[in-house]
């Protein structure tokens, strides 16, 4: 059934809802698909799919749902246009005709599948590989209907390949992006008040209705302050050794908090490994350039929106024992775990990135740590999904996970 | 209100994918507002303007920007001016319809001819915005209380809204449109492109820029890509400027009318003096 399409989508994570699956139906009826297979791809893609970060997986669906109908690669040029025009349309209209609304799509596959022997057969002796200079079906020019080439390669290919070539993976949402893309995750985070000092440049209409009415009808104008973000942030970021590895990633997240001007105040400090008691102003941990942990937590109001970012990978004895500071000539009396907690009571509103993706975090150097960590803080991985879900997680208080 | 007008197959200025004119038609079709989404300069905005000459129709733009609000779009009531009247006396205060002043949504519906309605970049507005107009553009009208009058389109106008995806569009939105992404524009379909704008330009020039401006997109960490319409620029300045095409590689002149960031432009300075200083030395120690 053709509903089987539906739900393979819905698989795949695609948020379609019956009203765009209507809309498409229509459109099939009223014959928009192009009658061919790519077109019916495209014409799927611009009905269903509503965000360029879920092409990928529409794609993978797509190459999923229709891998029988695999249209043979690599036909001459004359006979793809053929293909892509003629044939199919026979099967489709009658199809619609016949059933309206219901469209088999078992039975459209079948057909279609049937036609492309036929015609593999019937040209068999005049197919060749096309473009043999270039065939590589990974290249970035991608599909041209009208069987356009471009730089040498073949670009004939059929929905089911331009599906599987997944050209645009690299849009998905869980996939690590640019200092644009966090910041675009970051305005997420704000919190409006009208309540702070600044100029008085919005009309207040209330205020002017009921000024003017006191004035007995001759008009005055008042004025409030523009609402504005509230929220402030608390940017504490590991700067250790085992960070380097991410330190582009760390990079374009620290840029996009630079960036967001939205927020009321910024306030950023580096640790090694794990937070003791001090916080570090540069990246370089300098020994003389620090701030007291316990002056943080008793200046900084709770209500600092704290965002943890660190890979949370250290030696056990690191996280767990006093004296566990990795460098030589410091000594810590409290753990680090009695520190995170301590900044995990204060701050309400915090949670843990971690620029390792989360399916290794069980078996990666520091899984202990990590999942010591992930039971304080609500831990995310550094992606635009994990970026996301970490500022939802910041709107609200968190509670703490098992205070033991 | 009439049905769809026609299909749009692309105009003289302006180059169309064909995945890009399915979606219009599908568009159309459906009578179903288009979203387009793309990096900057992939030619969202110009879009509209090449469906409104393909099929001959007026093309209404409505800028969005951060204190747009969804009733801009429909009507004004100026009820400030009103008000001075009524205590000056100058006008006829009883007549509402004078202080009703319609928005590009409104101008659109009232229009006599069928229109494409242009609604650029909705994503600057507030995050609500685009819920504010979903009955409006599922319905096509609205009523204005202060009249008791509804604004229904005589032509449901062709919506084209464009986003540059600063903001995340609501659900029930994006469920009422078509969705387009427009794919930065291959070396070939480029080429098109750089024709429309520039016909006469000599081939090796255009070879020698087209590397180097892939190239520089290619570069991993840009802050700013350049775009279609700077590549453009680009080689203006590069015909204006006389340059022979040899040098556009090894010097890649004017390149501030490329990249718009700073830190790019630094960066790709320091790459290229860094490779004459080495070429340099290595010339010395030879």
């Amino acid at each position: 059934m053709f509903t089987r399409f539906y739900y393979e989508l819905k698989n795949q994570g695609l948020p379609v809802s019956m009203k765009e699956w209507d809309a498409l139906l229509e459109a099939l009826e009223a014959d928009l698909c192009g009658s061919s297979l790519i077109g019916f791809y495209h014409l799927c893609r611009a009905v269903l799919v509503k965000s360029e970060a879920h092409y990928d997986r529409f794609d993978l669906a797509f190459a999923r749902f229709f891998e029988g109908v695999e249209t043979p690669e690599g036909l001459p040029d004359k006979i793809w246009e053929w293909l892509d025009k003629e044939l199919p349309a026979r099967g489709i209209t009658e199809e619609m005709r016949r059933n309206h609304r219901q469209l088999d799509l078992d039975e459209l596959r079948r057909m279609l599948e049937e036609r492309l022997k036929e015609q593999q057969e019937e040209h068999h002796g005049g197919s060749y590989w096309i473009g043999t200079g270039g065939t590589s079906p990974f290249g970035h020019s991608g599909y041209h209907p009208g069987g356009i080439r471009v730089g040498g390669q073949s670009n004939n290919l059929s929905a089911v390949k331009v599906a599987g070539m997944r050209r645009f993976q690299e849009f998905r949402s869980d996939e690590t992006l640019g200092v644009r893309q966090f910041q675009v995750a970051l305005r997420k985070l704000r919190q409006f008040t009208s309540r702070l000092d600044g100029a008085k440049t919005v009309l207040d209409l209330d205020g002017t209705i009921d000024k003017t009415c006191q004035n007995a009808g001759r008009l005055e104008l008042v004025w409030e302050r523009p609402r504005e973000n509230s929220i402030k942030v608390l940017l504490l970021m590991d700067a250790g050794g085992s960070m380097l590895s991410y330190s582009r990633l760390c990079n374009q997240l620290f840029t996009a908090v630079h960036r967001s001007s939205h927020f009321k105040d910024l306030k950023v400090f580096y640790f090694h490994n794990c937070i003791y008691d001090w916080l570090y102003h540069s990246p370089e941990c300098r020994k003389n350039d620090y701030t007291d942990t316990a002056y943080i937590l008793n200046n900084l109001g709770e209500d600092y929106r704290t965002i943890i970012v660190g890979d949370a990978s250290m030696a056990p004895y690191e996280l767990m024992r006093s004296g566990g500071v990795i460098d030589w000539d410091l000594y810590n009396d409290r753990a680090g775990l009695e520190w995170l907690r301590d900044l995990r009571r204060h701050f309400e509103y915090s949670v843990w990135l971690n620029p390792i993706p989360q399916k290794y975090w069980d078996w990666v150097e520091g899984s202990f740590t990590i999942k010591k960590i992930s039971e304080i803080f609500p831990m995310q991985e550094l992606t635009i999904d994990g970026l996301e879900k970490a500022i939802s997680a910041l709107r609200s208080r968190q509670r703490m996970a098992k205070a033991t | 209100m009439s049905g769809p007008q026609g299909t749009y197959n692309g105009s003289s200025g302006y180059i169309v994918s064909d995945e890009l004119r399915n979606s219009v038609n599908i568009a159309i079709a459906l009578q179903k507002p288009l979203l387009i989404k793309g990096e900057p300069g992939t030619g969202k905005t110009m879009l509209a303007q090449s469906i409104a000459d393909s099929l001959q129709m007026e093309l209404i733009i409505w800028n969005i920007k951060s204190t747009t609000k969804a009733q801009d779009g429909l009507y004004v009531y100026d009820t400030v001016q009103r008000l001075y009247d009524s205590q000056f006396g100058e006008h006829d205060v009883s007549d509402i319809k004078r202080y009703i002043k319609m928005g590009k949504l409104g101008e659109a519906f009232l229009s006599p001819l069928p229109v494409v309605l242009l609604i650029d970049e909705i994503d600057k507005a507030d995050l609500e915005f685009p819920n504010d107009l979903l009955w409006e553009l599922d319905q096509m009208s609205f009523y204005i209380p202060e009249t008791r009058e509804t604004v229904k389109a005589r032509h449901r106008p062709i919506v084209i809204i464009t986003s540059n995806a600063e903001k995340e569009l609501p659900d029930a939105f994006l469920r009422r449109c078509i969705f387009h992404y427009i794919d930065f524009p291959n070396a070939e379909a480029m080429e098109k492109i750089v024709a429309v704008h520039h016909p006469n330009l000599e081939r090796k020039l255009l070879e020698q820029a087209m590397e180097s401006f892939y190239a520089l997109r290619s570069l991993p960490n840009m802050q700013k890509r350049p775009s279609t319409s700077e590549l453009i620029d680009w080689l203006q300045a590069l015909v204006v400027g006389g340059v022979s095409p040899a040098r556009i590689k090894k010097e890649l002149p004017f390149l501030g009318v490329l990249l718009k960031k700073n830190e790019d432009l630094d960066m790709i300075l320091q790459q290229l003096s860094g490779k004459t200083q080495t070429r340099n030395a290595m010339g010395r120690y030879r």
